[in-house]
């Protein structure tokens, strides 16, 4: 946060606390470069975060990669940017007047910087990567894939990280294609010699090897989700590819082609279907789900908007369904590949009519996992669509999380589904009869008996599943799932509370806001700011979130789109009153970093502002 | 709205199918269509072959869309599990289920207003993943439930009751069925029993998407004068071009005599569909032949009937996809949870 706040060995190096920008063009090879870079410094020990800032496009856009280590943990985004690594003339001008004074800038020299980008108070390093490359390598291809090797050896050298680990990386990449292993070997070299003789020593940063990441691993959302379906028994999933939701479906696939093979015929113990739109994916999950499989789909808000009728429709005959949401910057096509939580109003009341669904908001890819499992549950045990709702930020980058853990005792949770035996032993079975007085009523699947056969629509129906136009009867069976849905509150992952002493105003957020905004509060708590906080994690709000709200003079909501639908949810869903309710609002696609929450509370609360960085 | 209420009582003497079951246990709740209704012909052909295939009814899923025709699917198989889905898109509900369970029958019934307009991309895929089920498209070229707008399949030159004529080309399902690659394409009368009730039961007995086109005039708004889906238009137009005789499995082939140059294809569960052709060298399992034909015939304006496509072996949406033979449903928590072990081990990787 504020420079000078930060511990330093000596008078100009900061250890294990900065941020590293890599400016770059798409479509040249530069993630796996600024992948290898993260994944390095997360093997040396140290707290580290890697957001991708990615263009809508195949090849030759602008591209950034940010790499944020931090020794307390704190790996929220963050734009104090100290160095940058400067491979896209096309951004110089942008990119080096982001830089921090007292950052510094790593170039290409093999062309002249133009002097108008030259900044007095920034470190010019330049380091000629492509003349270097164009004498090692051969063909256009490798000398630009090669690049951008010479950078991360250079960057290996300026920051102290190990090449041990490096080398390591590069084995388990290309342990079997020996001559690209040769090549990055030599790439690496070039930049790291190049660096260490020219610049070494002259960072304001550099890293030391820690031991915090022992427990932890490096996962996305989207792949911890799709693991997630794998360990809930997921076998169908269908889905129509969005960015950022592709992913998850792409790592489902993964994962079943190995774990999920018949091993006596080889065959497949899933189904996955590429479907024609976001309409007949929802359908496909629906009538899987109506047969008895554990069936999902990802999907992001474009895609969402086209499933609503269909999640009417699962509201309403009660089909279970389990929908993830990874959410990127609406409205309309908006901006695909930044992050926002905009989808809040969308996914609660989707559909005409009266409907609201069930909503998990996981923080981190490690909920992603067990909420994941727990939607497959809360799916079938309230026969209703699930959403688990997550963000690009979660879904796509790289997040150091603890490790993941299983029981294997986990029995899956079908909720009321009568076996052949069951509807034997009953006189006549009628679908939507609340026998048990939760709500919930029991259903049957198709195939298992004549007994069981009931008629699945989306029209007007009595609680014996017929149709009907009878506003009595109709009006029966639509307060009963209203509630059946209230039920389901108390049945949520529990939201995350943190109490201090004396405090009159609490911070709430949701999803994946939580890191920026625990390491404001840690922030503000230094300042002697006295702060409570909140984590939504399900809706419908169960009592706790109510209560939590009601005991704060206050309640600051924070979360990322511009109309606050997540403060308004709580308006509309608890009894807090609009007085005790304000917000801060990040809404330009960035992953949110403490700095805009520190800024906005302090300005809520009227205090003074300080100088942020 | 039909309205003879059946009698509970059952007759001594009435005919029973091998699993003990008559007629009357594969038919549904009483038609609410209009007296007359092409469709309610079609609901008691889908009954008697259903009866004479010997299926348990509870072994069949039927589906449907929105429309006069998707009402109908309660009307047959009242022990049947039944999915009344959205406008258009049925084809999604039932690639689903059969994914997730391929072992029952699967029955769709839609119109053309469900299929060849707000359901078309859910239709065209259904036949491209050759999902296996019975695409039954109950054809009017009219929407009744909204009063008598013209359908997509509403030929060049039909009029409206009120006398509006129509100037666009119509969408055939058949031959755009034959383009898509369907492996299964038919084409009948709902007042033509003796050659629909067979191709229900081939197109029962195909493994993949066996689409069938049926002609099923609207009496309250497509009836009239003028209209080329009436039932007059179609009996005086309807060209059969291809004779169609099923024989299911295990049933003894009881050679006609009078049957001439019978072609017999045997299908994928070992029944036999013969047919014989009423046009000279017509080959139904001829795609680019039997799409020229169908072509020629449409422009003398003629409606060419009968198993114009068959494809009899080809890969459906399980093959495509590689799924185990048990369905997926069935396969246990156990099989499908790799469990702690391997959780662990795949994360060692991801450091």
């Amino acid at each position: 946060m504020d420079r000078d706040s930060r511990d330093r060995t000596d008078d100009f190096v900061v250890v294990n606390d900065f941020v590293m920008k890599v400016a770059t063009v798409n479509g040249t090879g530069s993630a796996s470069a600024n992948g290898m870079l993260m994944q390095a410094i997360f093997r040396m020990g140290v707290p580290v975060s890697g957001k991708n800032v990615f263009p809508s496009n195949i090849q030759g856009l602008p591209t950034w990669y940010e790499i944020r280590a931090n020794k307390h943990g704190h790996v929220a985004r963050s734009p104090n940017v100290d160095v940058i690594l400067a491979m896209n003339p096309k951004t110089y001008e942008q990119d080096i007047a982001e830089i921090r004074p007292g950052g510094a800038v790593l170039y290409d020299s093999s062309w002249p910087l133009d002097e108008e980008l030259l900044r007095a108070d920034v470190l010019f390093l330049g380091i000629p990567l492509s003349h270097m490359c164009v004498e090692n390598f051969k063909g256009a291809r490798e000398r630009i894939l090669m690049k951008n090797i010479a950078y991360v050896g250079a960057v290996c050298a300026l920051l102290s990280i190990d090449l041990g680990v490096i080398d390591g990386i590069l084995e388990e990449k290309f342990s079997t294609k020996q001559h690209l292993m040769d090549s990055n070997n030599v790439a690496i070299r070039l930049g790291y010699d190049y660096a260490m003789e020219h610049f070494d020593g002259l960072l304001p940063v550099r890293l030391e090897a820690m031991d915090a990441n022992r427990n932890s691993v490096l996962m996305t959302g989207n792949m911890a989700a799709a693991l997630g379906c794998v360990y809930a028994g997921a076998t169908v999933g269908a889905w129509y590819p969005i960015t950022p939701a592709t992913s998850l479906m792409d790592s489902f696939r993964g994962l079943c082609a190995k774990l999920r093979k018949d091993p006596e015929t080889g065959k497949n113990l899933y189904c996955v279907i590429q479907s024609e739109d976001e309409l007949a994916a929802i359908g496909m999950v629906l009538g899987a789900g109506w047969m008895g499989a554990r069936a999902f789909t990802p999907t992001s808000g474009a895609g969402l908007s086209l499933m609503n009728e269909f999640l009417g429709m699962a509201y309403y005959a009660e089909i279970p369904a389990v929908i993830f949401d990874v959410q990127r910057a609406g409205p309309s096509t908006g901006m695909p590949t930044r992050t926002q939580q905009g989808d809040f109003f969308t996914v609660a009341f989707a559909s005409h009519g009266d409907t609201k669904h069930v909503l998990l908001f996981p923080g981190d890819p490690r909920e992603c996992f067990y909420f994941a499992v727990e939607a497959f549950d809360l799916a079938e045990r309230f026969q209703t669509p699930v959403f688990v709702v997550s963000d690009l930020d979660i879904g796509m980058n790289d997040w150091v999380c603890e490790k993941l853990e299983w029981d294997d005792d986990y029995v899956p949770d079908r909720g009321k589904v009568l076996s052949a035996e069951d509807l034997q032993e009953m006189d006549t079975f009628y679908r939507y009869l609340d026998a048990d007085g939760d709500g919930i009523p029991a259903r049957t699947l198709p195939g298992v008996d004549p007994k069981g056969a009931y008629f699945t629509r989306g029209s007007g129906h009595d609680r014996f599943g017929r149709y009907t136009e009878d506003g009595d009867l109709y009006q029966d069976v639509v307060d009963r799932i209203a509630r059946k849905i209230e039920g389901a509150a108390e049945a949520l992952p529990a939201p995350e509370v943190r109490l201090v002493d004396k405090a009159t105003v609490g911070l709430v957020t949701v999803g994946g806001c939580r890191a920026a905004v625990l390491e404001a509060l840690g922030l503000l708590t230094e300042e002697g700011i006295a702060l409570d906080f909140l984590r939504v994690t399900g809706f419908p709000f169960s009592d706790a979130v109510e209560e939590f709200l009601l005991s704060h003079d206050m309640n600051i909501v924070i979360e990322q789109n511009r109309d606050g639908q997540f403060k308004r949810l709580l308006l509309l869903e608890t009894a807090v009153p609009k007085s005790k309710l304000d917000s801060v609002l990040d809404y330009q696609g960035a992953p949110l970093s403490a700095d805009v929450v520190v800024r906005g509370v302090r300005d809520r609360l009227g205090l003074v502002p300080v100088a942020v960085g | 709205m039909t309205q003879t209420a059946k009698p509970s009582v059952r007759h001594p003497r009435i005919k029973q199918n091998k699993l003990g079951l008559t007629r009357r246990d594969y038919e549904g709740t009483q038609s609410t269509l209009c007296a007359g209704c092409g469709h309610d012909s079609i609901t008691a052909a889908i009954v008697q072959a259903f009866f004479e295939l010997d299926v348990p009814p509870h072994r069949v899923a039927k589906l449907s869309g929105i429309g006069c025709s998707s009402k109908t699917p309660t009307y047959f198989l009242s022990e049947a599990h039944g999915f009344n889905s959205l406008h258009g898109r049925m084809p999604s509900i039932a690639t689903g289920a059969n994914a997730a369970n391929g072992d029952l029958a699967y029955i769709g019934v839609s119109g053309d207003g469900d299929s060849l307009s707000i359901g078309l991309g859910g239709f065209c895929h259904a036949v491209r993943r050759n999902v296996n089920m019975l695409y039954m498209l109950e054809n009017n070229g009219v929407y009744g439930l909204t009063k008598g707008q013209f359908s997509a399949s509403a030929d060049v030159g039909s009029t409206a009751k009120r006398g509006e004529e129509n100037q666009m080309r119509p969408i055939d399902p058949a031959s755009m069925a034959l383009t898509l690659g369907a492996s299964f394409v038919a084409r009948s009368f709902s007042g033509d029993k003796k050659q629909l009730v067979p191709l229900i039961k081939a197109a029962l007995s195909h493994q993949g998407f066996a689409l069938l086109d049926v002609i099923s005039p609207c009496v309250t708004f497509n009836d009239h004068e003028g209209s080329t889906k009436s039932y007059a238009h179609t009996r005086e137009h309807g060209h059969q071009i291809v004779e169609t005789d099923f024989v299911p499995l295990l049933h003894e082939i009881q050679a006609q005599q009078d049957e001439g140059a019978a072609t017999a294809v045997t299908m994928h569960d070992g029944s036999v569909v013969r047919f014989r052709s009423v046009d000279e060298d017509y080959d139904p399992t001829d795609r680019g032949a039997a799409y020229a034909h169908l072509k020629a015939l449409q422009a003398r304006g003629e409606v060419a009937t009968g198993l114009l496509f068959i494809e009899p072996t080809s890969m459906d949406l399980h093959a495509f996809e590689n799924t185990v033979d048990q369905p997926l449903v069935d396969v246990p928590f156990e099989k499908l949870c790799p469990g702690s072990g391997v959780l662990a081990e795949l994360q060692s990787s991801w450091r």
